[in-house]
This record gives structure tokens, sequence and C-alpha cells, in this order.
């Protein structure tokens, strides 16, 4: 195999051949963008982050926001005579609720609350999880002491209890999904503190945090250009994972009447207020109902493509590529016979190991190999 | 699976590689890691497989043990005492393991399970292979760990792996690989992970085992005195190709390829070493202190008996104690020990990352560990500091240009401008390209990134250089390219370096003067070719006795020479 790539006898040294590799690079990725190149690849996450897209525009245009008109004609809050009984027909798509308001235009708006409060909880609780995440792990001893115990204390009590708790506060003061938004990021930051501290720990031993310390760098520039860039990955992952299960919380907080209230709407609040109607009018629980999962499952979707764009090691979908891999470099795999395989070598009494030398096993396996792929690809 | 099992025949091929192999399914490529390897290894035979990273060794291994990872593609034979390896279905690859072919890992503490003892991490393999059960095999095991120079081993077997120092570790992990009786070990370097002297000892022991065991060893190392101390054979490999093969004369003495040659010459060699006492030394010694005197050293850096303690839960530790040195401007000054040694802590202390508990460390004049706020920030402008593993020493998400330009971000030298003219003219000096600028971290190779490590240590113009074993990580060729780098940047910028290492023929190479340090104390310290060729203390003759030296003949002198020297040191 002396193709190409041998060294030709003058650049017979690593560094050399280190060197002119590095000479003959063209293109230079960060590791954002090769991360980036990753996730664009992930299918589901990418379907998933269209399907999220649409219904943010949908919702937000339709019945407008901010105070401005959409294109939908009809108003949530004016109520009008339901036609045949409220049924999804072309004019109300999906169908009128029992005072004959059009439903959706009032799904549409419950959704831009959910959203919002969704967005608001992983973006607050985010930040307030990484920052003190980060304090904790770079300044260990009380600092750490105080912050953990804190983090302990949500951890004990049911995230739905203190939750419903300070929405009720909150409802006699500002009855907004921004204000539920914020209440329950602040709430919901344990956990992402947890494991921010936890990398932060072993970033800190880095000789690179070692260096900049030992350049005299102060703790602000380590933590911010350090530390934080450096747990990015975790970061992500977990506010989309956060996000998703803001939805189902906001969903609960509202089903269970501590969440949003009227006349504001949330595909909870509409759960709850419409779950009697369920076996006489189904539309208005099941477009609320399939509203929520929707977004739960593509946020969920949109942050395992993160985590698979971040650490490319988990995503067991290799050995796929090898036998593309394989023709690329002219040579025959060898693979592990499959169960029939083997079962038939036992039953034939084939010799274990050919004496030829892996020419003979190797034919037979190409084939054994295509069908582990395919048995594979079956149970997946 | 027979328990009463005749050992293989000395001279009788244990392990036929034949035309192996391997690539990598990376992304949409794949990457060849072996192209095509012959090597035969006999019973009683140490071969060994010399190359630097990415050279194809370790997948060599891997692929013998049948433990390559999923995504690597095979062909080609290797045959494991006449079992066909390539394609072998994983149930049966597990009976040959331990039976037929064992292997010795790099890193003793992860190769053993930290939460099982250690006999039961000797008995599982001879019951898994049905071969002994309960008390035999605890008997067995004994009897093995006696073999391998535990003393006391019938009380030490039911402790735990970190009951046990780092060398006695790895003399399990090849009892380990020796309780089925294999017929060819895979030893991957052995004992890169492991102190001189200490290396030496587990050499003995192998070489022991292969003459009584009549075992075939397949040595795995980067290492030529290893290589030198050990090896019948030697297959060179580069770059995933067999460059040369022949015995261990013919390789190390009449190197035909020039990668070999290359490889050879890049090793730092430590030639001329009195073991013996000898006036000569005296003599030497009294000449440089007269010479040091009368010299005009311009000393930037000096420590006065300092001692360092570490907090640790019971009060504290002192890792260093009674250390004093100087180093002038353009001098450097090599801190020498094994692990344990307090060498580092006394780097880190000079780096103001940890306070002197005694004594006196002034760095221009200044106490480093006891300056507050500005002071402390800009004394330290007047330090730089190259890390030992270039790997963690850059921030994964800084370009280069960024990397080798944070000093004077922290210090708010210079516009933006300036800033990026003088990386400019630091990547230049440690001759990497320009445009290296823009690239990251991962797209460079170790010893480019120790090579930008040291630009950024110089960005500042620091009049101190601590290099904490900054090749020490590196690949032979590398390391020569990285010192004779920093030898000539010092003659350039003048700076006083403190350099650490547990290399002694680097040392040889590098430094003026020597400080060698066994557990927190100095042994002895001198002048770099007093100490190290005149030496004076036990301990730094042993130090100089146990590194190998990469030839054969010169080797097999030196291994009687501490053989004689510690039954000396014991009487």
């Amino acid at each position: 195999m002396n193709t190409q790539d041998t060294p030709d006898a003058a650049a017979a040294s690593v560094a050399a051949v280190e060197d002119a590799q590095l000479a003959a690079k063209q293109d230079s990725l960060s590791q954002g963008r090769l991360v980036w190149g990753r996730f664009i690849r992930h299918k589901p996450a990418m379907i998933s982050a269209a399907v999220l897209a649409v219904l943010i525009v949908v919702s937000m245009t339709s019945i407008g926001i901010f105070g401005i008109k959409g294109w939908w004609p009809y108003d949530y809050k004016t109520t009008s005579v339901s036609i045949n009984g409220g049924v999804p027909s072309a004019q109300h798509w999906f169908g009128q609720e029992d005072i004959g308001r059009d439903y959706f235009a009032l799904v549409m708006s419950g959704t831009q609350v959910s959203l919002i409060v969704a967005f608001l909880v992983g973006i607050s609780g985010t930040i307030i999880g990484t920052v003190l995440g980060a304090l904790a792990g770079y300044y260990r001893g009380w600092v750490d002491a105080i912050i953990m115990r804190i983090a302990d204390v949500f951890f004990v009590i049911p995230l739905l209890l203190i939750a419903a708790i300070v929405s009720k506060i909150g409802s006699g003061a500002i009855q907004s999904p921004w204000f539920l938004g914020i209440m329950l990021g602040v709430v919901s930051w344990a956990g992402l503190a947890r494991l921010v501290r936890a990398q932060v720990l072993t970033l800190r031993e880095r000789e690179y945090v070692e260096a900049a310390r030992a350049m005299g760098a102060s703790s602000w520039r380590i933590i911010l250009k350090h530390l934080i860039p450096n747990c990015i990955g975790t970061i992500l992952v977990n506010a989309t994972l956060a996000t998703a299960a803001a939805v189902l919380l906001e969903t609960s907080l509202s089903y269970l009447g501590f969440g949003v209230q009227p006349p504001d709407s949330s595909l909870g609040l509409l759960i709850s207020n419409y779950q009697n109607s369920f076996t006489t009018r189904p539309w208005l629980f099941w477009w609320p109902g399939l509203i929520i999962l929707t977004i739960a499952l593509a946020v969920n979707f949109i942050g395992d493509g993160l985590r698979d764009a971040f650490d490319p090691r988990q995503s067991g979908r290799m050995k796929k590529r090898n036998l593309a891999a394989a023709a690329l470099l002219g040579i025959r795999p060898v693979a592990v016979p499959t169960a029939a395989e083997r079962a038939e070598e036992a039953v034939g009494n084939r010799p274990p190991s050919s004496s030829g030398g892996g020419v003979e096993p190797a034919v037979g396996a190409v084939e054994a190999a295509q069908e582990d792929r395919k048995d594979e690809e079956g149970k997946r | 699976m027979s328990h009463t099992r005749e050992s293989a025949v000395r001279g009788e091929v244990v392990l036929d590689i034949r035309d192996l192999k391997v690539a990598f399914a990376t992304g949409d490529t794949a990457k060849a890691a072996v192209k095509g390897l012959d090597l035969q290894l006999k019973a009683g035979e140490v071969v060994a497989l010399v190359g630097e990273s990415g050279s194809g060794k370790s997948v060599t291994s891997l692929s013998t043990m049948g433990l390559l990872p999923p995504n690597a593609i095979v062909s080609g034979s290797v045959e494991v005492t006449g079992h066909q390896v390539i394609g072998l279905p994983e149930e049966r690859m597990r009976k040959l393991r331990a039976t037929e072919i064992a292997m010795v890992f790099q890193e003793p503490m992860t190769a053993l399970n930290p939460v099982l003892t250690v006999e039961q991490q000797l008995t599982e393999g001879l019951e898994t292979h049905n071969i002994a059960y309960g008390a035999a095999a605890r008997d067995r095991a004994v009897k093995l760990l006696e073999r391998v120079g535990i003393p006391d081993a019938a009380k030490r077997i039911k402790q735990y792996p970190h009951q046990f120092s780092g060398g006695q570790r790895q003399r399990i992990v090849i009892a380990m690989a020796l309780t089925c009786e294999p017929k060819v070990i895979i030893a991957d370097e052995p004992t890169t992970a492991l102190d001189v002297t200490v290396q030496a000892d587990v050499l003995d022991l192998l070489r022991e085992l292969k003459d009584d065991l009549g075992v075939g060893i397949l040595l795995i190392t980067h290492n030529m005195g290893v290589v030198a101390d050990m090896a019948d054979r030697v297959s060179v490999m580069f770059m995933g190709d067999l460059v040369e093969e022949g015995t261990v004369q013919d390789i190390l003495y009449r190197p035909q390829h020039p990668y070999t040659q290359a490889l050879l010459a890049a090793v730092p060699r430590l030639t001329d070493v009195a073991l013996t006492h000898d006036d000569e030394a005296g003599r030497l010694e009294a000449e440089r202190v007269a010479a040091a005197a009368a010299a005009d050293r311009d000393v930037v850096l000096s420590a006065k008996n300092i001692a360092i303690d570490y907090k640790v839960k019971s009060g504290t530790f002192r890792a260093a104690e009674g250390v004093s040195f100087d180093v002038a401007a353009g001098e450097t000054t090599a801190l020498v020990g094994e692990s344990g040694s307090g060498k580092s802590t006394v780097a880190k202390a000079v780096l103001g990352l940890l306070p002197t508990a005694e004594g006196e460390l002034r760095v221009q004049g200044r106490d480093l560990a006891r300056l507050k706020g500005r002071e402390a920030k800009e004394a330290r402008r007047a330090i730089g500091v190259v890390f030992q593993d270039p790997a963690a020493s850059l921030d994964p998400r800084f370009p280069i240009g960024d990397c080798i330009m944070e000093p004077m971000v922290v210090h708010k030298v210079g516009s933006k401008a300036d800033r990026v003219a003088r990386a400019k003219e630091l990547l230049a000096a440690v001759k990497l390209p320009a445009d290296v600028l823009n690239r990251y971290p991962h797209e460079l190779s170790g010893g480019q990134k120790q090579r930008v490590g040291i630009a950024r240590a110089l960005v500042l113009d620091p009049t101190v250089l601590i290099a904490d074993e900054p090749t020490s990580a590196l690949d032979v060729s590398v390391q020569a390219t990285v010192l004779a780098m920093l030898k000539e940047i010092q003659a350039d910028f003048g700076f006083a370096c403190l350099f650490v290492s547990h290399d002694l023929a680097v040392v040889d190479h590098l430094a003026d003067n020597v400080v060698v340090m066994k557990r927190g104390q100095v042994v002895e310290q001198g002048p770099t070719e007093r100490v190290l060729h005149f030496p004076q203390e036990d301990y730094t003759k042993e130090l100089l006795a146990a590194a190998p030296v990469p030839d054969p003949d010169a080797q097999k002198v030196r291994r009687e020479a501490r053989h004689r020297l510690l039954g000396l040191g014991a009487s």
C-alpha cells in the first residue's frame, strides 16, 4: 500500500509531516462551526426545528401579537353563533367552543403564551443556573456550599409546588405570561447549576485555566472567557430540555388553575376549560393537546440533535459508514460473522479459522456485514 | 479448556501478522492507520514495535487482541498460536484472550479496578476460563504475586490497588496478564507512566518472565532506551507503514531507512557518566564555583530555603523543604526528580500559584506570592510559562491568535494591530506559518501546540520562563525540534529558564545548572556537567543508571552496573 501519502525520504520525520499537513490545510473550522455542521445533518432535529419555526410564525402572525393585527379574521375574545355545533370547518379551522368563540384564534393565543413562558423559563433558568453553577465550581469553599444548599432546597421541594406558590403570589400582582415565565425560571435552575458546577470543577484544573491564572487574568475573565464557553454543550442541551419541560410545567400549572389566568389563555388552560367537552366536542381537547405534544417533542429532538452534535461519539451511527469508507480505501473489510453464519458454521463444521489468511473469510464477511447492517437498521 | 497446557516451544512462532491493514471511518472519510504490516513473534522472544504517534503501533496491538473500535475496517491475517483472530466472533475471541494472548497496559492505575481487591482481579481470569476456582485460584494468584515480586503476597492480595505503589501496580497488571499462562503478551508502553528507577525494575521483571516462561512479548514503545534494553528484534513503523525491521543491533547501530536514522538521531543521549566516585569531580566543582563567582551573573530568580505546604484534610503536607537555587538571565536551571519529588510544586510556587510557607522566593527582587492586586498582576508580566500537556494548555475555543495574544489582552498591552503583529512575530520565531493565527487548537498536532504554548509564554517578553515538563508528552523527533527551538529562542530573547523535567538526557542538553530533588528535598545540585557526569549522591547515580540508553551493548553494561550499584546500596 505505498500510495501517495507515503512520505519521501526528505519528510521522514513526524514534525516535518505534521508541518506539511498544516501548511496544506485549506479551510479552518472553529469548534462551533463543526458542531453546527453536525447539527444541521441531524434529520430529526432539523425537521423539529422547521416544525417549531412554522408553529411560532403561524401563532404570531395569525392573530397578531403586541396589538398588531394578524391575518386570521376572528378574534379569540369575541363570541358569536356556533355554526353546526362548532365542528371544524373551512371557516373555523379548529371549530368553535361552547360560547361560539373561534377555537383557532384561542389555540393560537394559547400557543403564543405557552411558547413565551417556555422560552422565558429556558432562558432565565439557563442564565441563573450557568452563572451560579460556574461560581460554585470556580470558587468552591463556602460559595459553593451556599449555592449548592440553595439548589438542594429546590431539589427536595417538588417543582410543581414551588411553581404553584410562586405563581399564586405573582397572580395577585401581575397576571402576565412574562412574569410567570421568569418566575418559573427562577425556581428551575438547580439541575443546570449542578451540571455546570461539575464541569467547571474539572475544567478549572485544565492547564489553560492555570495558564490564564498565571498570566494574571481576573477570575471574571477566566469564568466568562474560558470556563463557560467550554461548558456550552452542556448548557445548550440542558436549556432545550428545560424548555421542553417548561412547556409541560406551564401546562400542568394552568390546568390546575395556578398558571395563566383568563382572559389570557394558554394551552393548559384550554385543556382544563374544555376537559368536560371531551366526549361531545373532542376537538376542543385534541387541538391544544396535539400542539403541546408537538412543541415538547420538537424541542426535545432539537436537544437530542445538539447533544449528538456536541458529542458525536455518543451517536452510535458509525458502523453504517464503514462499507463506503472501506471501498474508498480499497480495503476488503473482515467483519464479525452474523448469528446465522455462526450457526451455519457450527452445523456445517466449517473450520473456525481458514489458514488461507483472511482472504476466504473476507468474502463471506462482506455479505455478513451487509446482513448485520440490515438487521440493525430493522431493529431501529 | 484444559488447564494442563504445554508451554510453547522456544522458537515456535506464536504471533504471525501478515499484510495487516486497518482503517477507521471518521465522518464521511476513512483514515488508514496500518497500511500492510508483517510481523512474526516467536516464543521466548521480545519484538519491539517502535514508532511515534500516528504510526499505527497501538492500533496493531488492539487488532491482535480483537479490541478495535466498531468503526475500524480490518483486512489481512493475524494468527495467535495458530488461531486466526481477524473476523473471529467475540465469544471465541474471549476464549483466546488471557489463555493465548494477554495485554499489559500503559497506565496501571486505570488498568486495575479500584473497587475490587487484587485477589478478585487476579482470580477473575482463572474462574472465567474454568482453570481454577476458590482456594485453588487464590493459591495460584498468591504464587503469581510472589513471582512478580510483591513482598508478603498472601497478606497483600486482600488489598486494593490504591494501597500499592505505581511500580507494584504495574507488577500486578503483569501478574494479571500471566494468570492463564498466555503464550503472547502484548505490552503497550508498559513503563511509560512509571518513573525511571521503577521502569528499570519492571523491565527486569519482564525480561525474567520471558526467559523463565518462554512467552513471546510484543513490546510497543516509543522509547529507544527501552528497546535497547529489552528487544531481540525491532520493527519500526511510520505513519502506518513498516519502514524497517531487523535485529536490535541492526536497527540501533546500522539503521537503513532515513526515518529510523532521524529517529535515532533525535533521541537525547546521556553519555560519559562516571558512576563510580572520581576525584575529577572535586576539581570540576572547584573550577565551576570559581567561574560562577567571577562571572557577572544577572540573577533574576532566586529561592532561599523555601518550603511549600499543601493543605490536606488533616492539616498541611509539606511538599518541598529547604530548596535553594538561583537563575540568571540567559541561563537554564533544571529541577529534576521522579514523581512526588516536589519539582512541579516548586515551579508552581515560582509562578505564584502556591504560597511559600518558609524562606524567600524572589523574581526580580519581588516575592510574588506576597503581592496583592495590581502589583501581583504587574509582577506576573515578567513570568512566562509553558505547560506539560499541549492538548490541555490551549483553550479549545480560542483561535491560536487569541491564545497567543491573551497575555497582552489581560495586561492591556498595545492596540489590536500591535498584538497581531507581535503574535505573527512569535509564530515566526517558533517556525509556524502566520495563517495559523486563525486556526483552532484541534487542527494542530501536539508539537505544534507546544510551539504555540512557547509563543504565548514569550509574548510579553518575560524575564523568567518556566517550562514544566514541556516535552514529556511529545514524540522523540518532535521533542528534539521543540528543545532546539527553545534553546535558540533563549539565545535571542535572553530570558532565564526554570526547566522542570524527569528526563536526565534532555536536561543534560539544555541546562546550565541542575537541582536533583527527592521527596521534597534537594539531593544534589550544581553545574550540569558536575551533577550528571560526576554524581556524588547515590540517588543521582541511581537515577542516571536507571535511564536506559539506545545502545544495546552499552545498555547491557549499564544494566549490570545498576545491579551492582543497587547491590552495594543494600549492603
